[in-house]
């Protein structure tokens, strides 16, 4: 055993110590050089860190613009109400807490069910509205008790509202809560930094085609935040910049009696100054009240809407297509002129049905109108006539002059997702169907195309939009809905500018023919009962579309569940001379065009006519039937 | 006559109060108490009142124990030492959970964290053991030595508590250290250690090496718990040279800086006070520990040599691991800024320390007396 010298092991104790205390020194130099290298050499890195801690912007979200009628009435404005809000992110157990708020503020079954529904669309970190508009009472209350419920709060919202209801809705639309799918826009317009803050975007209507001009410029708020996102105080401001409103070119007025003028009945009506293509008043009924979705719809509503056999989502105006019926003649007339198939006094002699290859297409008359020119052939709807120059016509030749005309093509009215409808071709027939035995054109098939049947169909905008350009001389405009963009920031109004959009060759001899016969129909044929006694000169045209098919049975209204009836038709323009309105009626179910569809469109222009008001909604003309021989 | 008596001993009490206290050791200490309650008038106003009675709890524990002589302390080292690892042992079986670790220990009238104890009590053992042995030391008992110290390591490395289980392993190593392991066996452990790092990183899961890849790079996870570093530093940078002003730092003030009163209040004091304060921080930590390895060149034993010489690097420990965590040099583990964070044990444990090397410089005379 090695006995140790106590001098010895002193010293390499104190030498072990005089170890231990460099390597002290040094530990404490590598920490020294570490608070240099922070603290002079990265200092404004770190302060501009600890300042972007400190400071955060808080968005102001601008106030949307608002949709006001031609002649600046109201149809949607903002207002603003407290909402009752959850961050489900800071809270652990959601369903306690809000049964701890049922307790103090009223939350119905229908407000959870709401919040779930936005629970299960919503983005992570969000706010979610449990409870909207707050009375002030219920605002007093949760404060008192705000401190045993963090993670929810109080926020006063703008919210969006359509003082009319349902009224217009389709053409309104609505906003909704932004989704993914709205943030993809947002990102293609590189517009993230401006919606900051915003929770709402346009889902359908105006409110959609328009969203960019409505939002406005958002706002921000230079706020000292502390780590729990608290505002400690405000620094600066930069103000918001409201959304410019939309001025439109429907008489809001027109545009209730056209509504109520279909009663409970379903249907659509366009009405278009054919000199501008503004439109005067678009109806879809039913319709729905937009309001529900501003807050996040309930599920029961959700359901009750889409379920509904009316189908109140569907924008009948732009989405719904039908066979135009015999609305489609004068149209069929006007292309046998230009190409010259047919000359206005030609005759034709009418037996009553049309022999095609062995196949017989009656016509409504039985024995037939006789000899028929083309004025009587419109006036009293003479199917034979058409028979026959459907034939003569072609299917090519009559597709090219309708697609002239705007039909089977989207108008690019400004609101989206306009259906294109069918202008039956040998092209569109080749790429409609897939086995090669159907995708041959026969020319038995061209036959019904010429009183608007077969594969015809059409939205009501289109025939709207067809009528116009007759009414119009040619001349094409884009029908739209709003007349003018008033920038917020300059004050200046953006005229949605009424060029023309093309011109057809037409020869205006042609086109007095056709309109002459339109004003007969009105005067002496299927629309003189519904016109009796107007007060200035107009032209029209009555449809019957088929909704079932009658393997050649007799057609009577009564014997037909509603559902199969067939849809009544009436495009219209007045006055004769130089139209300021053209429109399209339609009437699902509504029987024959005299009677249902006509005397709506009467409604309609004497009211924008003569501002005559209608005392009730129009009735059907039962007694037209008899005199509608279509 | 009696009268007279008590009115000298009354008058007489301040003196034979502070006699046994060392007046460099006092000063340093003093200063960074001092400077503990000015951060802590910043970082957390509302628990002044308490620390206050922390600080004189721990005065006078110091004061009892710097006239403790080293021997009777020597004395005490087994069975403190036991009687630690019995109450590590029972946390283990029967101990609280707190923040998901397995600290505490419901003694029915109190909680005690046993694992502090032994941050005193594994150096003074291993002094006493080296003490024992009055040959040379030779290998195996460094051997029995480092058993005696991984034991209670070991034990508190799986409550979790990482941040105890280095000081305390620290404080051991250091009394091995100072009882002369070899550098030849030092050197070659190191080397071993370093060589053995990519093996054990291949060996462990995936969730760890993110959690020790976090530890390194915070930006990594900057919202989950690299959170707490990236804030720090962002506090000491912007503090930058002046610092911005005692209870004007923004990274403090609001809120942005974790644990601010405890762990990270290096982080409040360095936003306030900048690199000069800093500088003075160190400086103050250094002559600590510079007096304190001046007593242990000093002191009359082996015993006393090992523990004061381990005693003062404790405070060491403290003060590197918790600054360099804070800056983001070191991986965060759970140590307090040594006599500033708040906090009654840790404070308790550090003047223990104090009074030790106060009683081992008081009696440094008494083999030659």
């Amino acid at each position: 055993m090695e006995f140790k010298n106590p001098q010895e092991e002193l010293e390499r104790f104190r030498s072990r110590l005089g170890v231990a205390g460099g390597f002290v020194l040094f530990c404490f130099a590598l920490l020294f050089m570490r608070f240099v290298w922070l603290q002079i050499i990265q200092h404004d890195y770190y302060q501009t860190r600890a300042e972007d801690n400190r400071i955060s912007l808080v968005p102001i979200v601008p106030n949307r613009g608002l949709i006001l009628d031609r002649n600046g009435l109201v149809l949607a404005r903002n207002y603003s109400a407290y909402t009752l809000e959850i961050t489900p992110s800071k809270i652990p157990d959601l369903e306690k807490s809000i049964d701890g708020l049922a307790a103090i503020i009223d939350i119905q079954p229908k407000d959870r069910k709401r919040f779930r529904k936005l629970l299960e669309e919503s983005r992570n970190f969000e706010s979610l509205p449990i409870r909207t508009r707050l009375t002030d009472e219920e605002v007093a209350k949760f404060i008192a008790h705000r401190y045993r419920f963090p993670g929810v709060d109080i926020k006063a919202r703008l919210f969006r509202q359509y003082p009319g209801g349902a009224f217009a809705s389709h053409m309104l639309g609505y906003i909704g809560r932004v989704t993914d799918r709205d943030l993809e826009k947002i990102e293609a317009k590189d517009l993230e930094a401006n919606y900051r803050g915003t929770e709402h975007f346009g889902k359908t209507g105006l409110e959609q085609h328009y969203e960019f001009d409505l939002h406005g410029n958002t706002g921000f708020e230079q706020v000292e935040v502390d780590a729990g996102g608290r505002a400690v105080r405000t620094l600066a401001r930069t103000a918001p910049l409201a959304g410019n409103n939309l001025t439109l070119t429907v008489d809001a007025e027109l545009q209730r009696i056209a509504e109520q003028a279909f009663g409970d009945r379903k249907g659509a009506l366009v009405a278009i100054e054919p000199a501008t293509g503004g439109i005067l008043a678009l109806v879809a009924v039913p319709n729905y009240d937009p309001n529900l979705f501003v807050d996040g719809i309930d599920t029961q509503n959700w359901k009750e809407l889409n379920e509904s056999p009316d189908k109140p989502m569907v924008n009948r105006a732009l989405n719904g297509t039908y066979p135009p019926g015999s609305t489609f003649k004068p149209f069929m007339a006007l292309g046998a002129l230009t190409i010259g198939k047919r000359r206005p006094e030609q005759l034709i002699s009418d037996p009553g049905f049309y022999n095609f290859g062995g196949h017989v297409f009656r016509d409504d008359k039985k024995g037939g109108h006789g000899m028929v020119d083309m004025y009587k052939s419109i006036v009293q709807s003479c199917d034979t006539y058409y028979y026959m120059l459907a034939n003569d016509m072609g299917i090519d030749n009559i597709s090219a002059f309708m697609g002239q005309l705007g039909l089977g093509s989207r108008t690019g009215i400004d609101i989206d997702g306009e259906s294109e409808g069918v202008l039956p071709s040998q092209e569109w027939k080749r790429k409609h169907f897939r086995k090669p035995e159907q995708q041959k054109w026969f020319a038995g098939e061209t036959i019904s195309i010429g009183i608007g049947q077969g594969y015809n169909a059409y939205t009501p905008i289109q025939l709207a939009h067809a009528t116009a350009i007759l009414a119009n001389n040619g001349v094409v405009f884009r029908p739209h809905l709003v007349k003018f963009i008033t920038d917020t920031r300059s004050g200046k109004q953006i005229l949605i500018e009424p060029k023309p959009t093309r011109t057809l060759t037409l020869k205006p001899e042609h086109i007095e023919v056709i309109r002459n016969a339109m004003v007969g129909v009105n005067k002496e044929g299927t629309g003189a009962r519904a016109f009796a006694g107007a007060e200035y000169v107009s032209g029209g045209k009555t449809g019957t579309a088929q909704v079932y098919s009658l393997k050649g049975a007799e057609y009577k209204a009564g014997g037909v569940k509603k559902e199969l009836r067939d849809h009544a038709l009436f495009i219209a323009f007045a006055p004769a001379d130089n139209p300021r309105i053209a429109l399209a009626v339609l009437v699902e179910n509504g029987g024959f065009g005299a009677q249902a569809a006509a005397p709506i469109a009467r409604q309609v222009l004497d009211y924008y006519l003569l501002g005559k008001r209608p005392k009730a909604p129009a009735q059907p003309d039962e007694a037209a039937v008899e005199e509608d021989d279509e | 006559m009696n009268r007279g008596i008590n009115l000298a001993m009354i008058r007489d009490l301040p003196q034979r109060l502070i006699a046994p206290l060392d007046p460099s050791l006092m000063l340093i200490a003093g200063l960074l108490l001092l400077m503990s309650i000015g951060v802590m008038g910043s970082a957390s106003p509302e628990r002044l009142n308490s620390q206050l009675i922390n600080v004189a709890v721990a005065l006078v524990v110091m004061r009892a124990l710097a006239q403790v002589p080293p021997q009777r302390l020597m004395h005490l080292a087994v069975p403190v030492y036991l009687i630690g690892l019995l109450l590590l042992i029972a946390v283990a079986l029967f101990g609280d959970v707190s923040k998901g670790a397995r600290r505490w220990l419901n003694l029915g009238f109190m909680r005690a964290q046993p694992s502090e104890l032994m941050k005193i009590a594994v150096p003074l053992l291993l002094a006493w053991f080296f003490q024992k042995r009055e040959a040379m030391p030779r290998l195996s008992d460094y051997g029995v030595a480092a058993l005696l110290l991984v034991l209670p390591v070991a034990l508190i490395a799986r409550q979790p508590d990482l941040g105890t289980a280095v000081l305390v392993l620290a404080a051991g190593f250091y009394v091995i250290f100072f009882a002369g392991l070899s550098w030849k066996i030092l050197i070659g452990m190191a080397v071993s250690a370093l060589a053995a790092a990519p093996l054990v990183w291949t060996l462990l899961h995936d969730y760890q090496r993110s959690r020790i890849i976090t530890l390194f790079d915070p930006e990594q996870d900057p919202l989950g718990k690299g959170f707490h570093i990236i804030q720090s530093t962002i506090a000491i940078g912007s503090g930058g040279i002046l610092g911005k002003g005692w209870r004007a730092g923004t990274q403090a003030q609001l809120e942005f800086i974790p644990e601010r009163h405890t762990d990270f209040i290096f982080a409040v004091f360095s936003e306030e006070f900048g690199l000069i304060g800093n500088l003075v921080l160190l400086v103050l930590y250094a002559l600590l520990i510079g007096r304190g390895l001046m007593i242990a060149a000093n002191a009359a034993t082996l015993f006393s040599r090992l523990l004061a010489g381990a005693v003062t690097l404790i405070f060491f420990t403290y003060a590197f691991v918790n600054m360099g965590m804070v800056s983001g040099i070191l991986p965060v583990v759970g140590v307090p800024l040594p006599l500033i964070s708040y906090g009654g044990t840790a404070l308790v444990t550090l003047f223990i320390g104090i009074g030790i090397l106060m009683s081992i410089h008081g009696h440094r005379m008494l083999v030659q007396k």
